[in-house]
């Protein structure tokens, strides 16, 4: 429940001003091919652990670096095979499904060109596609959206692209026409938020402190019947915790799919998740990354199923700012790190693989002596989506799309 | 500015005012005592308030329509039991027909009660876009002030003489114009008037239709006399609890007012909904009140009652003790309390002077920031500190209910309460609010700015790390919001 409206979002601005929204949709090159492509980005926020999600169980020095919190193929519960070399976390059965039918591919050891480890700065790396930080005019995927050529309108007073939240993202932000749509459910504050506003009162209020540490012992015991129910619009019924998120990223994804497989509907959206910075008690085998990532493998299937007919022609793109420390932190947890994964899905891509250069683990092989080292500049991957998915012109990418990436070519044979 | 004049202009603005907004600082200076003292003789006129109906006006407009909604409920029933008439055979004789007549009647009844609901929902009801244009209004007022006290004091004194649009919400908003806002300092005595005389305060303290037994409607009909008005004017309003008054008072008082109501809207489409003393309900002849008898006529006689109840003793220190409590702490120092009763007596209950003699005692600034800010002061606070100065008024007071302290909604006449233990329980939703606003706001509000520049960096080190590890900017505004620097004033 928020209750400022400092912004018209896009669609209150729609009825006001038909005409801006006027222009169609569908590339026209991809449309000359018989094509109509969709294409989801999702932003993972707060930095999500590429290892915690993908495992090189094949690497010898793997279970060496995380000890018992490595995800092992004989782990309880085990990892889930993809190759001979990485296995996926347990709590994604949708991706694997995915994966083992070309219908996903995993990026791992990727990363922008940030080389430091704050959260802003590498969110607006990410998401306007500018190597530098502290440009946040604009994003990559709006950018790509101007420079395709329209292929017939599809919807009179629709927009080319979907932002879903109550904040456009950056990464579609920009002169473009983005339409809004806000899910209904209100995204309660993480487990990690609430844990980091704990950790505050106990250093500055300790009344505060009892009040909040009762309120999440309640939430604790939410699954009890009787507590709440997770799908309740109303938040003082509500416990928060993790059936809120799953129902959150089900809802916001679902939508967006909707959207996007209408025949009538945008053809590009974008939206973000939080919660992924996992500095205290991570649990990617079962704890909140398990979690997290459980509820993006029902955003997952909540994004298939209602895609439809259309998923055939869909990309999603999941991405996060930077990765997380090869090794544990004094906390059971992992601190802000460089190379990590991204998850590529839908039924357009050519996947059931995964695409690294495996740097490897042992020390020296660590970005400073602490990182898993990127080796897969992640700009590539997202060229190669635009250019063969959308065809966007390369030289359009390297340009304005992702300025002064011309060394950094379009990697090829991502989408079938 | 040095460092502590800048940390006592942030306490200036937290317990006095609406809270830190850009530039606020640099407003308040280094004399906020002075800063304080001069937005009191700023005009507290809402200028934009042109544009809204009076409270008569407001009531006649929501009175208009629930008789047209009446009206068309009716044309609507009696057209669709036409209608059915018209449709259903003449089959007199027939057995078959009569047996089923008692189900077929039942169809047709509930067929004209939809048609009558249905064109009563075709009218709309316009009591509630008033009440969300009085809101955003209010709330615009609150995030324009520099400082916020004199809006701060107008909040204070709207909760303390308390309607509820529960009750009456076409009038909920210009009441608090009208009778607060233009008396919020001035003398007491003046703002007892206005609120006791007001429509929306009659209405709501049930004293419309109150008749003295002896009167010519008391005589005319089997209806009489209603205590509340009185009672809670001399409990909550005056005197305050257990201060001396007695049954006896309470009635010979509540006859003192008989008669006090609003011209019916139906009556009069020029005054409907103005105050009018209406003399055929009033108790005839002298009361005695506290020991004092009344002889007064009409509506003098309630002002005369009103006038020394202002002027009593224990409405000094009722008064006193309320606004210490609110601005202050829970449990107020008594040097402080008994400073700002003797300026109240001092001054005949000059209200202006009695926030000046509050705002110039140090026992008002030496206390820790004890006070948990209440839902409407904190969400007021954090939209102050990200610049925003534009509300949409559904949002806001949608967020205000859920956070329990419903705009113009409490629900008893003795008003929102003003102690940590009614509020500190509510900390969870408040960050689910702090959280979502924070969603809403991240990409136009920088925590690192807001830190820096709103509050020159006075604010504990803990929260500035805490803002600076977060792992979103969302993240680092709700943490910022919810922080103690941010609840606790």
């Amino acid at each position: 429940m928020g209750f400022v409206n400092h912004l018209p979002t896009r669609r209150e601005l729609l009825v006001g001003s038909g005409a801006l929204f006027a222009w169609s949709q569908i590339p026209r090159l991809a449309r000359a091919e018989g094509r109509d492509p969709r294409l989801l980005v999702i932003v993972l926020r707060g930095a999500l652990d590429g290892l915690g999600a993908v495992a090189p169980v094949g690497d010898p020095d793997w279970v060496g670096l995380r000890g018992d919190r490595a995800l092992v193929l004989d782990g309880k519960p085990p990892a889930l095979p993809l190759d001979s070399f990485f296995a996926l976390n347990p709590a994604m059965p949708n991706l694997h499904r995915l994966y083992k039918t070309g219908k996903a591919a995993i990026v791992h050891a990727t990363a922008t060109p940030y080389r430091e480890r704050s959260h802003f700065d590498g969110q607006d790396v990410l998401e306007s596609g500018i190597s530098k930080p502290g440009v946040t005019a604009s994003g990559w995927l709006n950018r790509a959206l101007l420079a395709i050529e329209s292929g017939g309108r599809v919807d009179p007073r629709g927009s080319r692209a979907l932002g879903i939240g109550s904040v456009t993202p950056l990464v579609v932000r920009g002169s473009a026409p983005v339409m809004t749509w806000v899910p209904q459910k209100l995204l309660p504050a993480s487990e990690d938020t609430q844990n980091r506003l704990l950790d505050l009162y106990q250093h500055t209020d300790p009344k505060l402190a009892t009040v909040l540490q009762a309120r999440i012992k309640l939430a604790s015991l939410g699954g009890a019947p009787g507590a709440g129910d997770p799908m309740s619009d109303d938040p003082t019924l509500m416990p928060p915790g993790i059936a809120r998120v799953r129902a959150y990223f089900a809802e916001a994804a679902g939508t967006a799919a909707r959207y996007l497989a209408k025949a009538d509907g945008p053809r590009v959206g974008a939206m973000g998740f939080v919660g992924w910075d996992t500095h205290i008690a991570e649990g990617a085998a079962s704890g909140q990354l398990y979690n997290l990532l459980g509820a993006l493998d029902g955003a997952f299937a909540a994004i298939e199923t209602n895609m439809g007919e259309a998923w055939r022609e869909t990309v999603v793109a999941v991405v996060t700012e930077f990765g997380r420390t090869a090794r544990i932190n004094g906390t059971q947890g992992t601190d802000h790190g460089t190379g990590t994964v991204a998850f590529l899905i839908g039924g357009a891509l050519a996947g059931g693989r995964v695409i690294a250069d495996w740097p490897g683990l042992k020390p020296a092989q660590l970005f400073e002596d602490r990182d898993l080292r990127p080796t897969t500049d992640l700009r590539a991957v997202l060229k190669g989506l635009l250019r063969d998915h959308l065809r966007v012109e390369e030289k359009v990418l390297a340009d304005a799309v992702f300025p002064g990436s011309a060394d950094v070519k379009p990697m090829g044979g991502l989408v079938g | 500015m040095s460092i502590s004049a800048k940390a006592e202009a942030v306490l200036a603005l937290h317990r006095f005012g609406m809270g830190p907004r850009p530039g606020s600082i640099a407003a308040v200076g280094t004399d906020p005592r002075g800063a304080l003292i001069a937005e009191l003789d700023r005009p507290l006129a809402l200028s934009a308030a042109v544009s809204l109906p009076t409270s008569a006006k407001a009531y006649r407009t929501v009175a208009d329509a629930n008789a047209r909604r009446t009206a068309r409920a009716k044309q609507a029933q009696q057209q669709a039991k036409k209608q059915q008439m018209a449709a259903t055979p003449i089959a007199a004789g027939d057995q078959g027909q009569a047996q089923a007549q008692p189900q077929g009647y039942s169809q047709e009844k509930d067929a004209a009660e939809m048609a009558a609901k249905q064109a009563a929902d075709a009218v709309p009801d316009p009591g509630r876009p008033i009440y969300l244009q009085e809101a955003k209004l209010r709330t615009e007022a609150a995030l324009a002030a520099d400082i916020g006290f004199a809006e701060r004091l107008v909040w204070f004194w709207s909760n303390h003489f308390c309607v509820s649009a529960n009750r009456i919400q076409s009038m909920s908003g210009a009441y608090e114009r009208e009778a607060v806002r233009a008396n919020a300092l001035g003398r007491f005595v003046d703002l007892l008037l206005a609120v006791e005389g007001h429509p929306a305060m009659l209405f709501y303290l049930d004293n419309l239709g109150s008749m003295g037994a002896n009167s010519i409607a008391g005589i005319n009909r089997s209806s009489g006399l209603n205590e509340n008005f009185a009672r809670e004017i001399m409990e909550l309003h005056t005197l305050g609890v257990r201060t001396g008054y007695t049954q006896d008072d309470v009635i010979s008082f509540a006859n003192v007012l008989t008669g006090w109501t609003l011209v019916p809207p139906g009556a009069d489409p020029q005054h409907g909904g103005e105050f009018t003393f209406n003399p055929r309900l009033h108790e005839p002849g002298g009361q005695i009140v506290l020991g004092k008898r009344y002889e007064q006529e009409d509506a003098e006689q309630g002002r005369a009652v009103l006038r020394d109840l202002a002027a009593h003793p224990a409405t000094a220190t009722h008064v006193a003790t309320k606004l210490a409590r609110h601005f202050v702490a829970d449990e107020p120092p008594p040097a402080l309390v008994e400073q700002m009763a003797k300026t109240f007596r001092d001054t005949e209950g000059d209200l202006k002077q009695v926030a000046i003699s509050m705002v110039s005692s140090d026992e008002a600034w030496r206390g820790p920031p004890s006070k948990l800010k209440r839902p409407g002061e904190w969400v007021v606070g954090m939209v102050r500190a990200t610049g925003i100065t534009v509300v949409d008024p559904t949002r806001f007071t949608g967020g205000q209910e859920l956070l329990g302290e419903a705009l113009w909604r409490p629900s008893a006449p003795k008003g929102y309460p003003d102690d940590e233990a009614s509020w500190i329980d509510g900390i969870g939703r408040r960050l689910d609010v702090a959280n979502n606003f924070a969603e809403r706001i991240t990409g136009m509000a920088d925590p690192q700015v807001i830190i820096e520049d709103v509050f020159t960096s006075q604010i504990a080190p803990e929260v500035k790390q805490a803002v600076g590890r977060a792992e979103s900017r969302q993240q680092a505004l709700a943490l910022l919001f919810m922080s103690a620097d941010f609840q606790r004033r």
